[in-house]
């Protein structure tokens, strides 16, 4: 039903050129639209972001201010900080960062910029939303059972996680460890969709390079996760098993080992982290093409570059494990894999940043988002080789240091690209503009807490300070004046931050309801997805387009137009 | 760098520091290019009326050298920082000299127990010390430490000694130590073990040869002491 066919084949069964009016159900709730289920997506994310970020909040305050009662949440017990941290790592990453960055904008963008009607499997994909949306309940209902929810930390390694009368969260830890294997099931399902759509319903003259690179960020994406999460899906049954049936994968009293889960965990882990990067960096490559019109620098280098990263990504998985107590000689191999996958990840942020050259850059809000993605990203890199080398991560392992290298990635990844995406493609999905001003004042007020939270977290992690603490008055060397007050500082920066958030909402609903109409491609830019109706209706197109160039063909010298739509003949 | 924010306590410190502050100024200085180049671009090439973007694949050769060089100068750094890396990691976890002293070390659920030899010189004996969240040394003593855990998985970490080593159930981990810095330090558990993972805090006693014999004599219970030669403090 979502084949690139002609448009004068017969109609499939449930015709998506139907005039009938679906009904409240059959549009929100058991909708097959892509476009749909994406907004399904977008909006899950969202709100499980607000409460990834409501638990942040909380244990910020008790590293403040340790024992404050917590306007809002109350009194920070050591049991509660440790679910909150557990909660906050996996909710941002498996339950905001996923859906929105993959799901969300893979479902949008991929048939609007591919030229099809809708997936090509729809009804997979809305299967898939239900059981992302399963996954989230179930993972709230943890926090509500008897013992509380799990604190493990999201990496959950046995024995710990394994056995009720370490964890003391005999429920709470089994009925996450089901979340988050059910929400691995949805991303399995979805990612099917997505290499299937992106491979087989291109429009008609849509070549493999023509492919604008957002799309073939995602469909790499979608790739890494379903050949890493098969080991971490066993292991996480595993792991259920454990903790239920009175099995001993992991439990070296009966001859299992603890450290197998690490392995498993990480050789997905891994990988998961260019997961959710590579659709941020596709979404980032759309918009400075369009704002500063040129041409990505570089097409098919990004491209190969990117498949390189992927291939890469699934060797260095055990420097996350250099202390763990696995054979010493082991670290160099994979000091040595993780200092090359330096290598194309920079020279892909070599063609970004050359992408700029000559180009005429127009710093509207989705620009500067992108913009920050790039400049802060840069520092998560450079401070990722810190802990790839061996040798130093023997001090910085599990240190603030680390946190603040992963918060400059996965922040970038899955607040600063979702924010770009989002006010990028916010014409098309509603059909009107966003408010510049405001967009701009939560761009600043976002940007500039986010650094203030982070930096000094640097500072306290080459200071010997560790992670998962929920006070540290116990340890004499991490209770001094000057590391308080750092710790104050970056809470502020936090509150900050977070009270910007505000600005977006009220920008976001305003903008809704009376934002300037957009028209159909409000940023005149090349891709498929701007040139039917914002918002595109249901089929997307009434006669499905032909593709004759490639994506990115701004500002040719010889054309009156600085811009030259993808589905425009010759 | 990171001396002047946490003392350099063992002999193989300094070898971290010195690896940190090579990379901190190679990764800088990229790192500085990059975000330099970067904000020029956004300034240069601003929009201005009537003036187009140039149309540029990146594709021409003479364009193409701004990533290929660059490319390959960053290969070459890291070059340079895995041999840094190798050599720092060798020397900490991968050769292991001969001990002069060893301490068995045992994380569980919200402890460190550290098991010191007696007056003897060996563990595992009668005259054996146990303590808990006190771990005392004498300067200068090069020690293996054996660690153990009884429950979840643990972290012995010292930031003075730049070290760290998880500590595995059903596993005896051998490592080494040299401290070189008189006075007392903290130990945590880094990683995550349990609700008490934030009060898993104990403490090194870093003393000079004197002093530590001194603490020994007063650890050890007379009966076996009566049977050992040993030098008291201040009795030379």
């Amino acid at each position: 039903m979502a084949e690139s066919i002609p448009s004068e084949a017969p109609a499939p069964a449930d015709d998506h050129h139907g005039h009938e009016e679906p009904s409240f159900w059959s549009k929100y709730v058991f909708s097959t639209d892509h476009k749909m289920i994406a907004m399904q997506y977008l909006f899950t994310g969202m709100a499980m972001a607000l409460i990834g970020g409501f638990m942040a909040y909380a244990f910020r305050m008790q590293l403040a201010f340790p024992g404050i009662d917590v306007p809002g949440f109350g009194i920070v017990t050591p049991a509660n900080y440790n679910a909150l941290v557990t909660n906050h790592g996996a909710i941002m990453i498996f339950w905001v960062a996923m859906p929105v960055l993959i799901a969300a904008f893979g479902n949008y963008l991929i048939p609007l910029m591919c030229g099809c009607d809708d997936m090509v499997f729809p009804k997979i994909n809305r299967l898939s939303y239900q059981i992302f949306l399963l996954s989230a309940v179930v993972l709230l209902t943890s926090f509500f059972v008897e013992g509380g929810g799990f604190g493990g930390a999201w990496t959950a390694y046995p024995p710990l996680s394994a056995k009720a009368q370490y964890s003391l969260t005999p429920l709470g830890s089994t009925i996450w460890l089901a979340a988050v294997a059910l929400e691995f099931v949805a991303f399995l399902l979805g990612g099917i969709n997505f290499i299937t759509t992106a491979m087989n319903s291109r429009a008609k003259g849509m070549k493999l390079y023509d492919i604008p690179i957002v799309v073939w960020m995602i469909v790499i994406a979608s790739i890494l996760f379903l050949v890493s999460v098969g080991p971490l899906i066993a292991g996480a049954i595993m792991l259920l098993f454990d903790q239920n049936l009175g099995t001993a994968f992991f439990d070296p009293a009966r001859g299992g080992d603890p450290i197998l889960w690490q392995h498993l965990f990480w050789f997905f882990g891994h990988p998961e982290v260019y997961v959710v990067l590579l659709p941020a960096l596709g979404i980032t490559a759309e918009i400075i093409t369009v704002f500063s019109r040129k041409k990505l620098f570089g097409y098919r280098t990004v491209l190969h570059t990117t498949i390189a990263t992927g291939v890469l990504s699934f060797t260095v998985w055990a420097h996350h494990q250099f202390i763990a107590g696995v054979d010493p000689r082991m670290a160099h191999v994979f000091t040595l894999t993780t200092l090359l996958i330096s290598v194309p990840i920079a020279e892909m942020m070599f063609c970004y940043i050359a992408t700029l050259y000559g180009g005429s850059i127009r710093l509207t809000t989705p620009m500067l988002w992108a913009l920050a993605f790039i400049a802060e990203f840069l520092i998560g890199g450079v401070t990722g080789i810190f802990l790839g080398a061996s040798g130093a991560d023997v001090y910085f392992h599990d240190t603030y240091f680390v946190l603040a290298h992963f918060h400059y990635t996965f922040f970038p990844i899955a607040i600063i690209g979702t924010f770009a995406g989002l006010t990028f493609w916010f014409p098309k999905m509603f059909g009107r503009m966003m408010n510049e001003r405001l967009g701009k004042i939560h761009f600043w007020g976002s940007i500039i807490p986010f650094n203030f939270i982070f930096i000094p977290l640097f500072v306290l992690g080459m200071g010997g300070q560790h992670r998962r603490i929920f006070d540290y008055s116990y340890f004499p060397e991490l209770a001094l004046p000057w590391m308080q007050d750092i710790r104050v500082l970056a809470t502020s920066a936090l509150l900050i931050m977070l009270s910007f958030q505000v600005v977006f909402f009220y920008n976001f609903i305003m903008s809704l309801r009376s934002g300037e109409k957009a028209g159909k491609n409000p940023w005149k830019s090349n891709t498929l997805d701007w040139t039917t109706e914002s918002p595109p209706p249901h089929g997307n197109w009434k006669e499905l387009p032909t593709v004759y160039r490639g994506p990115y063909e701004y500002s040719l010298p010889d054309r009156e137009k600085d811009y030259w739509p993808q589905n425009e003949p010759n | 760098m990171i001396e002047s924010l946490v003392p350099a306590g063992s002999s193989y410190a300094w070898e971290i520091d010195y690896l940190f502050t090579f990379m901190f100024v190679l990764v800088g200085f990229w790192f500085l290019a990059c975000e330099g180049i970067f904000f020029w671009l956004i300034w240069k090439f601003r929009a201005k009326d009537g003036q187009r973007a140039q149309h540029v694949t990146g594709d021409e050769k003479h364009l193409k050298r701004w990533i290929t060089i660059p490319h390959i100068l960053v290969l070459v750094c890291d070059v340079f920082i895995l041999g840094g890396a190798v050599k720092v990691w060798y020397d900490i976890k991968q050769y292991l000299p001969e001990p002069q002293q060893i301490v068995r070390v045992i994380g569980q659920q919200w402890t460190w127990t550290f098991v010191h030899p007696g007056p003897d010189g060996r563990l595992d004996t009668a005259d054996d010390i146990y303590k808990v969240n006190e771990l005392h040394l004498q300067k200068g003593v090069t020690y293996h430490y054996k660690l153990e855990s009884v429950d979840v998985l643990h972290d012995f970490s010292v930031p003075v000694f730049r070290l760290k080593q998880d500590a595995i159930p059903g596993r005896v981990i051998t490592g080494w130590f040299e401290p070189t810095l008189e006075g007392e330090f903290d130990i945590q558990c880094a990683e995550i073990c349990g609700i008490g993972h934030g009060l898993m805090a104990a403490r090194v006693f870093i003393e000079s040869g004197d002093k530590h014999a001194a603490w020994m004599a007063s650890e050890t219970p007379l009966a076996l002491a009566a049977n050992v030669p040993l030098q008291r403090a201040g009795e030379e």
